[in-house]
């Protein structure tokens, strides 16, 4: 019962804070509204049971990649009434069509979609990170260390003033 | 009363508790850290305020209230006046996992030292110290003012740097005990000073105090802060109450990285001769004090740190010992047939 | 963590990737465009961590903690390729970055 009502309230936190990143006009506050959103999903995947991805997304998303998004704009000396307004109202319009259209078709199959869920189900850190190590997953997690580092090389040499 | 009613009660005493003690450690912090420094430094001190000074905490935040607050023209308002809010707010949520004693049986139910008892604790105090550092972002950005821009981008990439070299440190430690979870961190350190993490992981140990140092910016990593540099750094535009914020964020972080020191590594409120003397919150206490006076000790000592000298020593020396630390760890615990 | 939240976060997470999605139609700011990518890819993990409660098993949040780490290495090489474009054209608009356009 409690779990529900935190659940639409972090749910109600999270839509409106995207609402806020797609519509606000100045990038710093979007990426800020952004930060918000991460936060809420993040309660919202502890309800769900698994709380050590819930604190990963913190830890990851929120705390590193929107720092690094908060740094390129404070760098950028981003404007901040920056206009984004010269755009033709029927795009918009088709816009915002194509995405309702997007909802519609996924929400009708959501909404006959029905499988009966376990009743407790918490993932503890030590059961995801032995999933993580299994035979299935380990090529995977090696992988993405290697593509982690070329990312980083690559961030690197990219954004490195030319000499 | 339900049981849920009971949980919210001994939790709200617990806060409220927590909150008061929290306020009083960092009043007598910048006390003793005021008057050691000048000891240390030849000099007497705040002596003239109360007896030895002691009423010194008191009159500076009377002097604080009373400032006038400035916000400068231009700054954005709103993430200007978050700023310290949120400084402060994650420095408080971090030490709601920090536990300080022995659980203990009241009212027929197990009551533990710890605000909230997390499986994944020390996860969560990783995530909330990612976001303090959004705290020193906003403070530089929202002043409009192109030094403490700089000085708030300097002290934020200072701040996550190290919170890899301190994550990092933790490894070692998670791998000993098996858990996320304080308490059978605590718990796995039982039996003497030899079963001690600060002993068994003495690299790891002191990968820990060096990390933490910087990520609270004490001196010698106190740059963003600096008195002679930047003139204050990122809360140079900050007066009256929102400065006494964030110098509050400062110390409440210290205490917490000092508590979760003494947790992870040096055996919380264990004992080190067990059979003579019983664990006690006592022995937490003086073990925090300890650790806190080291604070204090290394900033009557050392010199600052250049930037560069800083991030390269955060990035190439501490990070790469912290990984040949979880190494050996791992090595040593799978020839031992840990198999955690 | 009852399991009838499964649903509803189901439901979230498509209302929360249909807006990524309109952003990306609507946002000039190519730094606000990526943001919205980042939204979606964050419905995505929620509809993976929702199934994962729904399954019972763990494939999930495995899944989740992989797209985690390219989201990351996307964001870094992505804000490293604004940066090097805005130190040519001066601007984040997105309409100015056509160069290659035949």
């Amino acid at each position: 019962m409690i779990d529900t009502v935190v659940f639409y309230l972090f749910a109600a936190l999270a839509v409106g804070s995207a609402l806020v990143v797609v519509g606000q006009r100045n990038a710093m506050y979007s990426a800020f509204a952004l930060i918000v959103t991460l936060g809420s999903l993040s309660a919202i995947f502890g309800l769900l049971g698994s709380p050590f991805i819930a604190a990963l997304q913190v830890v990851v998303y929120a705390g590193a990649i929107m720092v690094l998004f908060l740094f390129v704009l404070m760098l950028l000396n981003v404007k901040r009434e920056d206009s984004d307004a010269t755009q033709s109202p029927g795009l918009r319009g088709a816009a915002i069509l194509l995405g309702g259209a997007l909802a519609f078709q996924v929400g009708v199959v959501l909404w006959g979609y029905r499988v009966t869920a376990p009743a407790g189900f918490d993932a503890s850190t030590v059961q995801v990170a032995r999933e993580l190590f299994s035979a299935r997953f380990l090529y995977v997690f090696e992988a993405t260390s290697i593509l982690i580092l070329a990312a980083l090389v690559g961030a690197v040499v990219l954004a490195r003033r030319e000499r | 009363m339900s049981p849920l009613q009971q949980d919210l009660a001994i939790a709200a005493v617990k806060v409220v508790a927590i909150f008061g003690v929290l306020l009083t450690l960092f009043a007598v912090m910048t006390w003793v850290e005021r008057r050691a420094l000048a000891f240390m430094q030849f000099r007497l001190g705040p002596n003239r305020t109360g007896p030895f000074g002691l009423l010194q905490p008191m009159a500076d935040g009377i002097k604080l209230f009373f400032k006038e607050e400035v916000m400068p023209a231009g700054a954005v308002k709103w993430i200007f006046l978050a700023a310290p809010a949120v400084a402060v707010i994650t420095a408080f949520l971090s030490i709601a996992v920090v536990p300080y004693g022995k659980p203990f049986r009241a009212f027929g139910r197990e009551i533990t030292l710890q605000i909230a008892d997390l499986d994944v604790g020390l996860l969560y105090i990783f995530a909330v110290s990612s976001l303090g550092v959004y705290g020193v972002v906003m403070a530089g950005w929202a002043a409009n003012n192109k030094y403490t821009l700089l000085g708030g981008l300097r002290a934020s990439a200072q701040m996550f740097s190290y919170e890899l070299a301190l994550g990092l440190s933790w490894v070692g430690v998670i791998m000993l005990a098996g858990s996320f979870r304080i308490q059978e961190i605590v718990a796995a350190q039982a039996g003497g000073l030899h079963h001690w993490n600060a002993v068994q992981q003495l690299l790891a140990f002191i990968i820990y105090m060096t990390a933490a140092t910087a990520e609270v910016s004490r001196t010698p990593f106190d740059l963003p802060e600096g008195e002679t540099e930047l003139v204050a750094g990122f809360h140079t535009e900050y007066s009256s109450m929102r400065f006494a914020l964030m110098q509050m964020a400062e110390y409440v972080n210290m205490i917490t990285v000092a508590a979760l020191g003494t947790n992870l590594f040096l055996g919380g409120w264990l004992s080190p001769f067990p059979s003579l003397i019983p664990d006690s919150t006592l022995w937490f206490l003086a073990k925090l004090v300890i650790l806190l006076f080291g604070f204090i000790w290394l900033r009557g000592t050392l010199p600052r740190l250049r930037y560069d000298q800083l991030m390269s020593f955060g990035w190439k020396v501490l990070v790469p010992l912290a990984v040949v630390n979880i190494l050996v760890t791992a090595g040593v615990l799978a020839y031992l047939g840990g198999g955690r | 963590m009852s399991g009838a939240l499964a649903q509803p976060a189901l439901i979230l997470s498509l209302l929360l990737f249909t807006l990524g999605v309109v952003g990306v139609f609507l946002r000039r700011n190519v730094i606000t465009v990526f943001m919205c990518v980042e939204l979606m890819l964050n419905a995505v993990n929620l509809a993976f961590v929702a199934f994962s409660r729904q399954m019972g098993t763990l494939d999930g949040q495995v899944l989740v903690f992989f797209v985690m780490t390219v989201a990351a290495a996307e964001a870094a090489v992505g804000l490293a390729i604004i940066i090097a474009i805005h130190r040519h054209q001066d601007t984040l608009d997105l309409d100015a970055f056509n160069l290659l356009k035949w």
